[in-house]
């Protein structure tokens, strides 16, 4: 009897206690830098799409939201002629952004995306393409890896010796 | 004024009354729910959201009067009547001021309890013309435990009624003139307020509805303005108890003179309305067998007890 | 008031009728309450306040809902309908409706000699009243009707008492 007294007294002076609602549109939602939201592409530093249409991205997705077919252009670097990702199905699970090797596809703190029509909801490359890096700065896939192309040949990366001529016998 | 225009005048009035306060009482309890789950509660439509019971009910006209094709159409069609019509008809016989009432009956505190008994079916036959195997259950069970709590919430009135020595509502708030029957008859209080709150089925006596066991239970079949007449009669049916509570423990119009009659009265009627909403934000529902239980071990011994010693402190 | 009484009667009336000749359970009793409201009304009409209130808060209000609540529990289908609407064949109704048409004549008749109770000057009974005369002059009556709801709560008590449940023979109490 007295327990339900206590509770009744308890939520009764929740009346004056500070509200917690965040008045949505009027009042926009601090996201932490790290909240999975909307997919981007990104590009590396020098302006190039970081993708190099591996597939991992859409291997990795759960539910199959991801559809993307890589090609090469003329100097051998990969990349995807066309990105889709259908936002009705994603579930912002962050796996994507996990396989990714380049840092190209990042999830960013934008969750507002409704559409009255759902095919809308597919985002094309020119959609989902940005003209920064991300959350990554200073990545250039090309730049550090080992594979050549055009303008850039073997053992011209960073941090990577020129390669050993195998059939030489000078140290 | 002639006597039938005064009467036609009351009774225009406290139709009007009832009919601002029930959409009021929505916006009001969905305010102060919110506010006591530290939230803000509607607050879009109009000032404070004022007019949120209004959109409310512009939704609910528009909303297609569905009725499903295995139901009972008569029966269907007959229960969301009884339940505003008994609500309504309860108001008649409060009295808000000296003299201003609708039908200052002799049996009025009778007339009360008749008009909540016949309340009951609007659950019954709602639940059972549904057709539907959860409307039948919630039916079932409002059946049950609103027959239940009728029987002492009618003894539990009883020692008020010995003490003014009248079923009449203006002479049982007249005899409070000294104190009010809070005082000497807080048991018959505690019981009646406990047995009105499960006669209106409100939270946390909402087992005939149960959300989240019945879906809804008696009206889950009804829709639109039907579904209305259930919401829009509970909300009077608040108002109603806090009325008759008012009227029948906290001295009705009386209070200090710098303030009317009707004022006093709305104002305690006001603050009871805010208790039990209190109530319903607060307190878990109990299961159905401790409900029946609680009544039938404590409160029907406890009212008879209060009964017993009311007799014996009136004859001594 | 004459017009209410001669319209509430003729309601009570009509409804009567109709709960007897409807064939499905629930309507037949929806339509017996709308009969004992309308009685309670010419209760109220006769200055019998609370004889009216009683009628409304008991029958209408208990014993009728414990009535529909008992059939709503049965789930009377088509098939109690249709045996229903065998049994109101004229055949079987015919002779009892002439019997109880005699019964009316004969209290239309005894009430025409008689003159009926005096309608003119209705008194009003005040609710002080009956308990005077319930607790006087019908103290006996009272007093085994008392008796008789005492034995009721005795029983129920004896029916509804239920013995306690062994959880394991090891754990077994003795019966309470």
């Amino acid at each position: 009897m007295l327990s339900i007294l206590e509770s009744i007294w308890i939520v009764f002076i929740r009346l004056f206690s500070k509200k917690i609602t965040v008045e949505y549109p009027d009042e926009q939602f601090r996201l932490p830098p790290r909240y999975r939201g909307r997919i981007v592409l990104t590009r590396d530093p020098d302006g190039g799409e970081r993708c190099v249409g591996c597939y991992l991205c859409a291997v990795a997705c759960p539910v199959d939201c991801i559809a993307l077919q890589a090609t090469e252009d003329e100097n051998g670097r990969r990349y995807p002629e066309f990105f889709r990702i259908n936002f009705s199905r994603c579930i912002y699970c962050g796996f994507c952004e996990e396989a990714c090797p380049t840092y190209a596809i990042q999830l960013i703190p934008d969750f507002e995306m409704s559409e009255y029509l759902r095919s809308n909801m597919v985002y094309e490359k020119e959609d989902l393409l940005i003209d920064g890096e991300g959350k990554y700065h200073g990545y250039n896939y090309w730049r550090v890896s080992g594979m050549a192309i055009g303008g850039k040949d073997k053992g011209e990366s960073e941090r990577e010796d020129p390669p050993i001529d195998i059939k030489s016998l000078l140290p | 004024m002639s006597e039938t225009l005064r009467l036609w005048l009351i009774v225009v009035g406290v139709i009007a009354l009832l009919l601002t306060i029930a959409p009021g009482l929505i916006w009001l309890e969905r305010r102060l729910l919110g506010w006591w789950q530290d939230r803000k509660g509607p607050n879009r439509v109009g000032p404070f959201g004022i007019f949120q019971p209004l959109a409310d009910a512009i939704k609910l006209i528009f909303k297609e009067d569905w009725i499903p094709p295995f139901a009972d159409k008569p029966v269907f069609i007959l229960a969301p009547a009884v339940v505003v019509f008994t609500a309504f008809m309860s108001y008649a016989i409060i009295p808000l001021a000296p003299g201003i009432v609708v039908a200052d009956l002799n049996i009025g505190v009778l007339f009360f309890l008749a008009m909540s008994s016949l309340g009951v079916y609007a659950i019954v036959l709602g639940g059972w013309s549904s057709n539907n195997k959860y409307s039948l259950l919630g039916a079932m069970r409002g059946a049950a435990q609103m027959i239940t709590y009728e029987v002492f919430m009618g003894i539990s009135l009883l020692g008020v009624v010995m003490m003014a020595g009248s079923f009449n509502l203006s002479e049982i708030v007249l005899a409070q003139q000294g104190m009010w029957n809070v005082v000497p008859q807080f048991v018959g209080f505690v019981v009646f307020f406990i047995a009105g709150v499960a006669e209106l089925h409100r939270l946390p006596f909402d087992i005939p509805e149960a959300e989240s066991e019945l879906i809804a239970g008696y009206h889950s079949e009804y829709s639109g303005m039907k579904f209305g007449m259930f919401f829009v009669g509970e909300y009077i049916g608040v108002t109603m108890l806090a009325g008759f509570t008012t009227t029948m423990f906290f001295g009705g119009w009386l209070g200090p003179s710098f303030l009317p009659g009707i004022a006093w009265f709305l104002l305690k009627t006001f603050a009871i309305i805010v208790f039990i909403i209190l109530l319903r934000g607060s307190l878990p529902r109990p299961r159905y067998d401790q409900l029946m239980g609680y009544g039938w071990k404590i409160l029907l011994p406890l009212s008879l007890i209060n009964l017993m010693v009311t007799g014996y402190f009136l004859l001594r | 008031m004459e017009v209410a009484f001669y319209l509430s009667a003729l309601i009570a009336v009509a409804a009567t009728v109709l709960a007897i000749t409807r064939y499905h359970a629930v309507h037949a009793l929806l339509f017996l309450i709308v009969s004992l409201l309308a009685l309670a009304v010419v209760f109220f009409i006769m200055g019998a306040h609370f004889a009216a209130a009683l009628e409304v808060i008991i029958y209408a209000g208990a014993i009728m809902v414990l009535f529909i609540f008992a059939i709503m529990m049965l789930n009377l289908g088509k098939a109690t309908i249709e045996w229903e609407r065998q049994l109101l064949r004229p055949r079987v109704w015919v002779l009892p409706a002439l019997l109880t048409l005699v019964l009316a004549a004969e209290l239309i008749y005894l009430l025409a000699i008689r003159g009926g109770p005096e309608s003119s000057g209705i008194e009003l009974v005040r609710p002080a009243r009956v308990g005077a005369e319930l607790f006087g002059f019908y103290i006996l009556g009272v007093e085994m009707a008392a008796f008789l709801l005492m034995a009721g709560l005795v029983g129920a008590y004896h029916i509804g008492r239920r013995e306690k449940k062994v959880i394991h023979r090891y754990l077994k109490k003795e019966e309470v």
